[in-house]
């Protein structure tokens, strides 16, 4: 009994941990496709928001004899953030401004997201003169750092404060974001712009400028999710393993299953991370029946996108001009 | 004042660029690659200090400098042609089959699956891989019809449910290679059948009659590098699909109404067009041809399943399909562009020990120039004197 307790314990941080660069990436994109725009770029952005983190606190790292802990922070958020609000920009432009296709826009990024990052991740060390494996210790640590009640060894302990800051963040984000768009006045125009933008436009709401906001803002929140599986996930280094592009499509799906609603995110992102990582779990698995395990999730997902379309329920439906470019003198 | 207005376009059937002349709108795509090339020029000069020209001279070499290069090129182009020109009949209806990567996957397993299980068998070879065609058009078929039928009958979302679809097929590959692997706990299948060739798409003319043949004549010569190549049939068939699906889309009675679905469904319906039936049937087409690119891909070229069967090739189809704006010939300039980008790329990275995937940068920077022209070409920009008012 005693070891179920302690597996049990086990697969729901890792499941938390796991989750919380999922939710990262689905809030982000919640937060612009709300705006009516269906961004297929999420793994890029959060390839482009790790990436930036990495080579941002990498440099700083390198050219300090003694770097400090809280600039480290700073300087990798900033960087994540710049680098993935640079690749929202581009996207935004493309679609919004020049009313590219979405879904084609979104691969690209994805495309081009991959590419930089997996570049930089690969020669930067050589670019930087041979220093080996990327790794910035000082700055991963500083993600890492937890906050224990007491010695760390409790359930309770092992269960909710064995994480770095960037864990709370995500949940923090995701109820300020449900408050946002449910609670105020700006959010419901937001949803206006997604459901409507003719009508948003008619009533005076400056369409572009919210899909803009919403696009590039929900890039910076797509981006931590890259920088927190960075420097907190895989302690601050760089593996050329298309993981983050697997969790990137993930936190695609989860948008899905959480209907567009940031709070379902949480939960959502940590029962996503539980299924993902079940197969551990459960004895007399082998490597094949492993990966049925790990469909679950999608499966799942696809589950939640059929029973939505069939319940017809109004507040679980997808924003009515997902993918749709607005150009104020269609039809 | 800036001032924005759509060019309008009624021509429905034929599929061309919406509004400009064509010839305009395809020197506007012209300029867009060549400022992207020009950009990536630039990046490449900025982060290796390479003479740019050089760089594209090495990029040049690396696909066309020996006719083994220009044959794998000529793979990797018939590849992702044949899984764009099955995206065509779907995206022309504007339904969003965002997974070609998926159907391409279950169309190699089926091919991988037919070459282990009858590959022992007495089947005589051209038998075998038609079964194995067959087999992997029918598993395309059902991962394309599973979302078609959901989005028929309940206006399920298609792009997020075909999305999803690559990744259970990308699970479905995983799940399969241990039990096919070989040799045991290496974790990849290896070649199959890898002594006696079965289920192999052969040259047609085999090395031993060329070898047979006068050195000297030019004949041989010819002989060897068109039918004596084995990836001269891939290159075959899917030039066949490729006319074949522009007839289909812009000449017969079924492209006809994929438009009108496209255009619009309440139209479609008005015209006593059945629309569940046409998108079923669209995206059963769709996918089966992407399933046969699995077949191509395993039986024509890899002779494995891996995950990388499919290479990322079924999104940059969506590209491609959606910027040839559905004409299949259109397509196969595209798709030579990005396949002699992606070799030429790592060709510079062996060349001047970089990584792979500047591949991967130079293709996205061009096809964001690729999407931005396209405004040029739907919309008409006026600039007008008045300031303040207008618009």
């Amino acid at each position: 009994m005693n070891q179920f307790v302690t597996q049990a314990i086990t697969l729901i941080t890792t499941a938390i941990s796991y989750g919380t660069v999922i939710m990262y990436g689905s809030l982000g994109e919640i937060l612009t496709e709300k705006s009516g725009h269906l961004n297929l770029g999420v793994p890029g952005i959060m390839y482009l928001g790790g990436i930036g983190g990495l080579v941002g606190s990498f440099i700083y790292e390198m050219n300090t004899a003694n770097p400090i802990p809280a600039v480290c922070l700073i300087i990798a958020l900033l960087s994540a953030i710049i680098c993935s609000v640079l690749g929202g920009l581009i996207y935004s432009f493309l679609t919004i401004t020049l009313r590219a296709n979405q879904n084609v826009t979104g691969l690209t990024l994805t495309i081009l997201g991959s590419g930089v990052a997996n570049f930089f991740g690969g020669s930067l060390s050589k670019l930087a003169g041979g220093v080996g494996q990327i790794s910035v210790a000082v700055t991963s640590s500083a993600f890492r750092a937890t906050q224990h009640l007491t010695d760390g060894l409790g359930a309770v302990d092992r269960l909710l404060f064995n994480y770095g800051f960037m864990v709370y963040l995500a949940i923090v984000i995701a109820v300020l974001m449900s408050f946002f768009m449910n609670r105020t006045s700006k959010g419901l125009n937001l949803r206006a712009v997604g459901e409507n933008p003719a009508t948003a436009d008619a009533a005076g709401i400056n369409v572009t400028r919210y899909k803009y906001l919403a696009t590039c803002t929900g890039a910076a929140i797509s981006g931590l999710g890259g920088l927190y599986y960075v420097m907190d996930y895989i302690n601050g280094t760089w593996a050329n393993d298309g993981n983050i592009e697997a969790l990137g499509w993930l936190a695609v799906a989860l948008v899905i299953f959480a209907t567009w609603k940031p709070l379902r995110a949480i939960w959502g992102a940590f029962l996503f991370g539980a299924l993902y990582w079940l197969y551990n779990y459960i004895p007399g698995l082998t490597r094949s029946s492993q990966q049925i395990f790990k469909m679950l999730p999608y499966v799942v997902t696809i589950i939640v996108l059929i029973t939505v379309s069939l319940r017809h329920k109004k507040e679980d439906q997808p924003p009515s001009s997902l993918g749709l470019s607005y150009f104020r003198e269609d039809r | 004042m800036i001032h924005i207005s759509k060019r309008v376009d009624f021509t429905l059937f034929k599929g061309r660029a919406a509004g400009l002349n064509r010839f305009v709108g395809w020197g506007v795509r012209l300029i867009a690659v060549l400022l992207s090339l020009v950009v990536s020029g630039l990046l490449i000069y900025a982060i290796t200090r390479l003479n740019p020209l050089k760089v594209y001279g090495v990029m040049a070499n690396g696909v066309f400098g020996t006719p083994r290069r220009t044959w794998a090129w000529l793979r990797d182009l018939a590849l992702l042609l044949c899984i764009s020109v099955g995206l065509a009949p779907a995206f022309k209806m504007r339904f969003w089959n965002i997974g070609a990567e998926g159907q391409v996957l279950v169309g190699g397993i089926a091919t991988a699956a037919c070459m282990i299980f009858l590959g022992s068998t007495s089947i005589p070879s051209v038998l075998l891989l038609v079964i194995m065609a067959c087999a992997a058009m029918a598993a395309g078929a059902v991962w394309g019809v599973v979302p078609a039928v959901f989005k028929a009958k309940w206006n399920t979302n298609e792009t997020l449910f075909t999305l999803m679809m690559n990744y259970i097929a990308i699970q479905l590959t995983l799940f399969f290679i241990p039990k096919w692997e070989h040799p045991k706990g290496s974790n990849t299948v290896g070649l199959i059948n890898a002594v006696t060739n079965r289920g192999w798409i052969t040259p047609i003319v085999s090395a031993d009659a060329i070898s047979k043949m006068d050195p000297n004549a030019w004949t041989t010569a010819l002989v060897k590098n068109t039918v004596g190549q084995s990836y001269f049939i891939n290159l075959l068939i899917v030039l066949v699909i490729t006319v074949c699906m522009y007839f289909y889309l812009c000449r017969s009675k079924h492209g006809y109404e994929i438009a009108v679905v496209g255009q619009s469904e309440n139209t479609a319906r008005y015209a006593a067009m059945n629309v569940k039936k046409v998108i079923i049937r669209s995206m059963t087409l769709s996918g089966a041809i992407c399933g046969l690119g699995g077949f191509l891909a395993v039986a024509g070229a890899d002779h494995t399943i891996s995950t990388a069967t499919a290479g990322g090739r079924g999104f940059v189809a969506i590209i491609v399909a959606w910027l040839a704006k559905f004409n299949t010939f259109v397509m196969v300039l595209i798709s030579a562009m990005l396949v002699f980008l992606e070799k030429g790329a790592v060709a510079i990275a062996s060349e001047f020990s970089l990584s792979n995937d500047v591949s991967n940068i130079i293709t996205g920077i061009i096809l964001f120039f690729i999407l931005g022209s396209e405004f040029f070409i739907n919309y008409e920009i006026k600039f007008s004197k008045r300031s303040g008012k207008g618009a």
